[in-house]
């Protein structure tokens, strides 16, 4: 019996099946799912797979790097915006190679769902020259792994296996298959080779360039690449991932366009030669950027043959797809949408009620009002974003991982002040330490506060990294007892922690205080965890 | 045998729950599925929803398209007229009579109420009440299910036993409860 799993289960399923050893993450919408069907796994209770929440994707990325070396098959995971935190290890580990399989799953979030942008990660695959697997569906999802570690360890190179947000939160009947042997260990056969001295490292890479072709021939025999022969070459569409799934969704069973359906990366060439000499027109269809659209273009003079796609205007430029967007592109008819009502008023996320991250909020808000010009707060990624929303509105930046603490500190050498950094516990231990330690070798007048909730709550309450260690964190990087406070964010302390707030304030170098209560939807899971209580999830 | 339906709702009200319910019951049929939802900051009290669709024959997009939906079943009053747009014309529209306000801007309660019942095929459901009398307010979700049935076309032995699949392990009282909690929901729907 087919099971019923989302496209992020179906994958994290389908490396366990292909015989995963290793698995490392940090958590990020839409990614965050994989590791934690891997975290729940019977395997990874056993010991047959190493899985872990770390600190960030660099050391997520770096943990499964050494795991290849070692021998066996091993996958980090993240979010899109993840793999900019992890690209030093990204690029570099397409030149010192893969011993045992190595996958990197990186899901991107078209239309911003919950991110601050929509890069597409097969770019970075282009920097990287490393190949990519796009699966059109949670079946080629599941089987995704499999094709990714033999590539990986035939080649003896990572490989990117991009997923995006439609099909990671897609629930699917899925057939499953057999489950493969873990590696044993085994050494590199060049020592050297994980050495990047210039002079390997110029070896390494031409050694990459020289690849490049058998990984071209490796995505025209994908099994995730298909061509489909047609009669009517007036239009050729190209249809990557799971933009394929929404077209033969809305095409018409008798078309007769070729069809190039791409699922693995760099382009299939000989096949998009074949489709590019024999039709008209090329449409391209694909979830992200114009990636393959743009690649096809070329010099922008040229004229044959005619690329459609996002850059053409046939696709809209941002935004995920849908089969209306798609069948519009291909001309196929398609129902019309009835007339939408006036009535519904946008209904934006908001901090849960009893949050702590309302008390800060407030603690903030009241504080700041004593400096309605120049009084600040560098914000950064988590649920105390939402304190940019009404009724709050205290923050001013949110740009991304740790950038709270460092831009005030920017902000404050500048001469602004106050200068407020407003980082959760996750994010701080993210990328937020390094930012302190210069606040501290800078003496910046910046008044760090770390909300610590003691989790990382906005993807659904995974370990927080810091555990209890923040107060001998911060004293470590060097900041004084005297400038480092705990603070309950509750009603009834109020007061006294405004005092606190102003006095820190004031004080002239850099100092932290650190906002500590649970998070309400963890301490409510925590306790119902214990007795059965009733009523349904 | 096919069948595209929006869910939809507020993070929180269960709706996740129910979707995994009904995509369950799909499955055990052997029928194909495929439904998206939403994850991540929405949750967070915001616009949730999901596309799920279930057939004899391959499910190719996780999405439904507009004028496509057989049921939009809803959680709350003023989400279900979200996703009018989604209706086919034959489409049926159930919901929650009970309006969940954490915005400001709320519409009036009584315009929503006008504007759902115009829509024709349309039925609120004082669900919160029913969930209520079964015994526990988070069964609401259940009684959706309930109002719903006799538009999904997988037979009331098939969801029993997927709420069953859903909640095992769970105290056999949790069970009870949302069981009962779909059959005042069969009820409800029935009466009208």
């Amino acid at each position: 019996m087919p099971q019923l799993l989302l496209g992020n289960e179906a994958l994290a399923r389908g490396a366990i099946d292909a015989g995963l050893s290793a698995a490392y993450a940090y958590p990020g919408t839409p990614s965050t799912e994989i590791t934690e069907y891997l975290v729940k796994s019977p395997e990874a209770a056993r010991g047959d797979i190493v899985c872990r929440w770390t600190a960030n994707e660099k050391t997520a990325l770096e943990a499964a790097i050494g795991a290849s070396y070692a021998g066996v098959r091993a996958m980090a995971s993240m979010k899109h915006v993840g793999l900019n935190v992890a690209a030093d290890p990204f690029v570099n580990a397409a030149i010192a190679g893969a011993n045992g399989g190595l996958v990197i799953t990186a899901a991107d979030d078209p239309s911003m769902h919950s991110s601050q942008n929509e890069q597409d990660s097969r770019l970075f695959t282009d920097i990287a020259l490393m190949p990519c697997i796009e699966p059109a569906d949670q079946q080629e999802a599941y089987q995704a792994p499999a094709v990714a570690f033999e590539l990986s360890e035939k080649h003896r190179i990572p490989v990117l296996l991009r997923m995006t947000t439609r099909l990671c939160h897609s629930r699917a009947t899925i057939e499953l298959g057999e489950r493969r042997d873990r590696n044993a260990l085994s050494l590199p056969e060049d020592p050297r080779r994980y050495i990047l001295l210039p002079v390997i490292a110029r070896g390494s890479y031409e050694h990459l360039i020289e690849q490049q072709p058998a990984l071209i021939a490796a995505s025209e025999s994908s099994p995730f690449t298909e061509y489909i022969e047609g009669a009517d070459t007036s239009l050729g569409i190209i249809a990557c991932g799971l933009a394929y799934s929404h077209l033969i969704e809305v095409l018409d069973p008798s078309s007769e366009h070729p069809i190039l359906k791409i699922g693995q990366y760099p382009l299939p060439e000989h096949l998009v030669e074949q489709l590019v000499n024999t039709c008209e027109r090329i449409l391209v269809i694909e979830e992200g950027y114009p990636y393959v659209e743009g690649k096809l273009r070329g010099f922008p003079l040229r004229s044959e043959p005619v690329v459609h796609g996002r850059l053409s205007g046939h696709l809209p430029r941002t935004g995920e797809l849908n089969p209306q967007l798609v069948a519009d592109a291909i001309g196929a008819s398609h129902p019309t949408a009835g007339t939408a009502s006036t009535l519904p008023a946008p209904r934006p996320p908001a901090l849960c009620p009893g949050c702590p991250h309302i008390d800060t909020s407030k603690l903030l808000k009241e504080v700041l009002s004593d400096y309605p010009e120049t009084g600040k707060v560098f914000s950064d990624i988590g649920c105390y974003t939402l304190g940019a929303l009404p009724p709050y509105r205290v923050i001013d930046t949110c740009v991304e991982m740790g950038a709270s603490i460092t831009m005030a500190k920017g902000a404050s050498r500048a001469g602004l002040h106050p200068a407020v950094a407003l980082i959760g516990d996750s994010t701080f231990t993210h990328s937020g330490m390094t930012g302190l330690l210069d606040c501290v070798n800078e003496n910046a007048n910046v008044t760090v506060v770390i909300v610590d909730n003691l989790t990382t709550a906005m993807t659904g309450g995974q370990p927080s990294a810091a555990d209890t260690r923040l107060v001998s964190i911060c004293k470590g990087l060097g900041i004084d007892p005297d400038h480092l406070h705990v603070i309950e964010p509750l009603p009834k302390n109020h007061q006294e922690n405004m005092a606190t707030l102003k006095a820190e304030i004031d004080h002239d170098g850099p100092s932290v205080i650190i906002s500590q209560r649970e998070c309400i939807q963890t301490a409510r899971r925590r306790k119902k965890a214990k007795p059965a209580d009733g009523g349904a999830a | 045998m096919k069948r595209d339906l929006i869910l939809a709702g507020v993070g929180g009200q269960g709706l996740l729950a129910l979707a995994a319910v009904i995509g369950e019951a799909a499955r055990s049929l052997g029928l194909q599925v495929k439904q998206a939802e939403v994850h991540g900051m929405a949750q967070r009290g915001g616009v949730v929803q999901s596309h799920l669709r279930y057939a004899d024959a391959p499910v190719h997009s996780p999405l439904v398209s507009e004028g496509c939906a057989d049921l939009v079943l809803a959680l709350e009053p003023m989400e279900a007229l979200r996703y009018v747009p989604f209706l086919s014309p034959n489409g049926v529209v159930i919901a929650n009579a009970a309006p969940f306000v954490n915005i400001p801007n709320y519409p009036e309660e009584e315009a929503i109420r006008a504007e759902i019942e115009s829509l024709g095929r349309a039925h609120l459901i004082d669900a919160v009440d029913l969930a209520k009398e079964a015994g526990a307010l988070q069964a609401t979700n259940m009684v959706m299910l309930g109002a719903g049935s006799s538009s999904l076309g997988l037979g009331e032995e098939t969801l029993i036993e997927a709420i069953r699949t859903f909640f095992a392990g769970k105290a056999d009282s949790i069970i009870e409860t949302n069981i009962t909690a779909y059959r005042l929901g069969v009820e409800a729907i029935a009466n009208r």
